[in-house]
């Protein structure tokens, strides 16, 4: 019998309908499963990454409840125009413990992922209160509310959940999560054990009043984090091979 | 289910045989174009696949070897050595003589107006403006640390009360009212004698009064008459103009608790020439001396 193949074939027929659905979904979702088996291989082998330090965690979950990704990316592609601007490009390493990640697709304003250390805390704390008084030309909306008191108590249970998801945050770091937020916060405390957790993790009064841990506190400690924890000067070509 | 394909009257088309209840459906085709640019762009995504790296596998990049990472750096590096040799007479050269060979000085102008944009305008307003609370104008003639060029290109290399560079540019007003050195109604007084300086002052007799606070307290910093210290940093308060804003409210709040400036080292971030050229444009602005 000549066999005549066309979608009336198919449609008549339900198993060979459900086999080839079957086939064309899962060719979409290899294409975004497999790349992940290759990821060990994508991650650039350099150092100075370190998970967030609590205070920075707390600073980032508030980026994400605030939406500041909607108007700031925070992934430099490797274009020579961004990198006049914003510096090295983006490396997987440096994301590598966001869970979610916040590159983004989206500049109303600048890109973000290198702009810890460009300006002053108290520039971030008044910018962000309020972005016009300091740059006139501003459409960013102002977060003058984020100077109340950080609520920090489940800040160790967002650690162990990323440990689930496989960032190395150990016992020590989830059991004084408290403690290296307090001091991260306050200058005057004993930042020994902060340091020895998290590299390059700076203590400060980020908003400017050290009487309480405040919001923008962690927000600024977020910020003026972002992409100083690769020290370019020191890679090689070599490591950012991805293999 | 019947299969029977006839003719629409209306529309001419075949019909696809279906029947619902008296409700038959028109089998209307893609048109040809459309259906031929499906398959055109299918057929881009197989070369594409073939050029481009896009399967994750070792090796396997494509046959144009193009990596968008190697691409992009290698496009930096070739501009970079494109302007590598005015760069190096740019670093090589000290800000005054820059300012001084007008070929240097007309292209570190274009170069320090795009390096401010990127950099300082933030802080210090796209035309170096400034900002109240705490960030001073460039484009005047009153400087808190020195309008030289050296002077300029020093701030700019180290900047000043960070954290980040040992020899940042760095001096403390007291926290008059925090630490205790002064009363509240001193304070209040000394505020009239600093509006009085420039000829602001709102209660006579107080300003007279605080005539001595600050006679003990802040001359050493700002002067007998005001007039500032750019060894310290200290700003000139008898010429109206203002890093905080000039309400006595503000300026109370300011004797009380100071909020002292902070402003980035850029040595580490930017290269000598760039610190250079950023050096002619601020002085440049209009308040160089
Ligand atoms: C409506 C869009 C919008 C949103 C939402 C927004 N921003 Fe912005 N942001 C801007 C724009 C535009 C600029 C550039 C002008 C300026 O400096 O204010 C900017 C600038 C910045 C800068 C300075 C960057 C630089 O390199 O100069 C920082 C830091 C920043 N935003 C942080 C945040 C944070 C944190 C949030 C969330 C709490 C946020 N923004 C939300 C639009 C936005
Ligand atoms: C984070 C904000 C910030 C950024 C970014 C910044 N500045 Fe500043 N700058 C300040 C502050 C604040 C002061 C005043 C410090 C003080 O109170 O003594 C200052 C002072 C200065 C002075 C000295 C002014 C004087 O009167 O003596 C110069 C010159 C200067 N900045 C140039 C620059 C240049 C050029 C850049 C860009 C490369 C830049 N600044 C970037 C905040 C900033
Ligand atoms: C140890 C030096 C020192 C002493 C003493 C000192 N000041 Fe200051 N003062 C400074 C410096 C430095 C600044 C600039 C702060 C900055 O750049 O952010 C300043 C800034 C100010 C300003 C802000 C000016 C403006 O433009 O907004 C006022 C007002 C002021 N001082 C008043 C006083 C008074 C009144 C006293 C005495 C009670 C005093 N100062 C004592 C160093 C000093």
């Amino acid at each position: 019998m000549a066999f005549k193949f066309s979608h009336g074939t198919i449609e008549r027929n339900l198993i060979l309908l459900g086999v080839l659905t079957l086939i064309t979904v899962s060719i979409g979702g290899l294409a975004q499963v497999v790349p992940l088996f290759t990821v060990e291989s994508t991650i650039e082998r350099v150092e100075g990454t370190r998970p967030y330090s609590p205070l920075e965690l707390m600073g980032r979950e508030i980026y994400v409840r605030e939406g500041c990704y909607t108007c700031h990316s925070q992934m430099i592609r490797p274009f020579r125009d961004e990198a006049e601007r914003y510096g090295h490009y983006s490396l997987a390493a440096e994301s590598m413990y966001d869970r979610p990640f916040q590159w983004g697709s989206k500049r109303t304003g600048p890109d973000l992922a290198r702009v810890g250390g460009r300006y002053s805390d108290d520039w971030h704390a008044q910018h962000l209160r309020s972005p016009r008084a300091v740059v006139p030309e501003s459409v960013m909306p102002p977060y003058a509310f984020l100077d109340r008191p950080l609520d920090y108590r489940r800040v160790g249970a967002s650690m162990a959940t990323l440990r689930a998801l496989g960032v190395p945050y150990t016992d020590e770091m989830i059991r004084n999560a408290d403690a290296d937020l307090r001091a991260q916060a306050n200058p005057e405390a004993d930042g020994a054990g902060l340091a020895s957790r998290y590299a390059r993790a700076r203590q400060g009064v980020f908003d400017g009043n050290s009487a309480e841990v405040t919001e923008m506190d962690a927000v600024v400690a977020f910020l003026q984090m972002l992409g100083t924890l690769v020290q370019f000067r020191d890679v090689t070509p070599e490591q950012l091979r991805q293999q | 289910m019947p299969t029977k394909i006839e003719k629409d009257a209306i529309s001419g088309q075949n019909t696809t045989g279906h029947e619902w209840d008296g409700l038959k459906e028109l089998n209307t085709p893609l048109p040809r174009w459309w259906l031929y640019t499906f398959y055109a762009c299918i057929l881009f995504a197989l070369v594409w696949m073939v050029m481009y790296p896009s399967i994750p596998i070792r090796g396997l990049t494509g046959v144009t070897g193009y990596i968008a990472r190697e691409a992009g750096t290698a496009e930096l590096a070739e501009a970079r050595t494109r302007a590598e040799p005015m760069m190096a007479r740019l670093r090589a050269a000290t800000p005054a003589q820059i300012a001084a060979d007008p070929e240097l000085r007309a292209y570190a102008i274009a170069g320090g107006r795009v390096a401010f944009a990127n950099n300082c305008a933030a802080c210090h307003g796209a035309g170096g403006q400034g900002a109240t609370g705490g960030y001073p104008t460039l484009a005047d003639d009153d400087w808190l640390w020195g309008g030289t060029l050296a002077d300029i290109r020093t701030t700019i290399t180290h900047g000043i009360r960070n954290q980040d560079d040992d020899e940042a540019r760095t001096s403390v007003m007291p926290r008059f009212l925090g630490d205790g050195m002064l009363n509240r109604a001193q304070i209040q007084d000394v505020a009239q004698h600093v509006l009085g300086l420039s000829g602001l002052a709102t209660d006579q007799a107080a300003a007279a009064r605080g005539a001595t606070v600050f006679a003990e307290n802040c001359v050493s910093c700002h002067g007998e008459q005001g007039e500032g210290n750019q060894e310290l940093g200290a700003p000139r308060l008898s010429d109206r103009i203002w890093l905080n804003g000039p309400d006595v409210r503000t300026i109370e709040a300011f004797i009380s608790n100071p909020r002292l400036g902070v402003m980035p080292a850029f040595g580490q971030r930017l290269d000598g020439a760039t610190i250079n050229m950023l050096a002619v444009y601020v002085h440049s602005l209009g308040g160089g001396r």
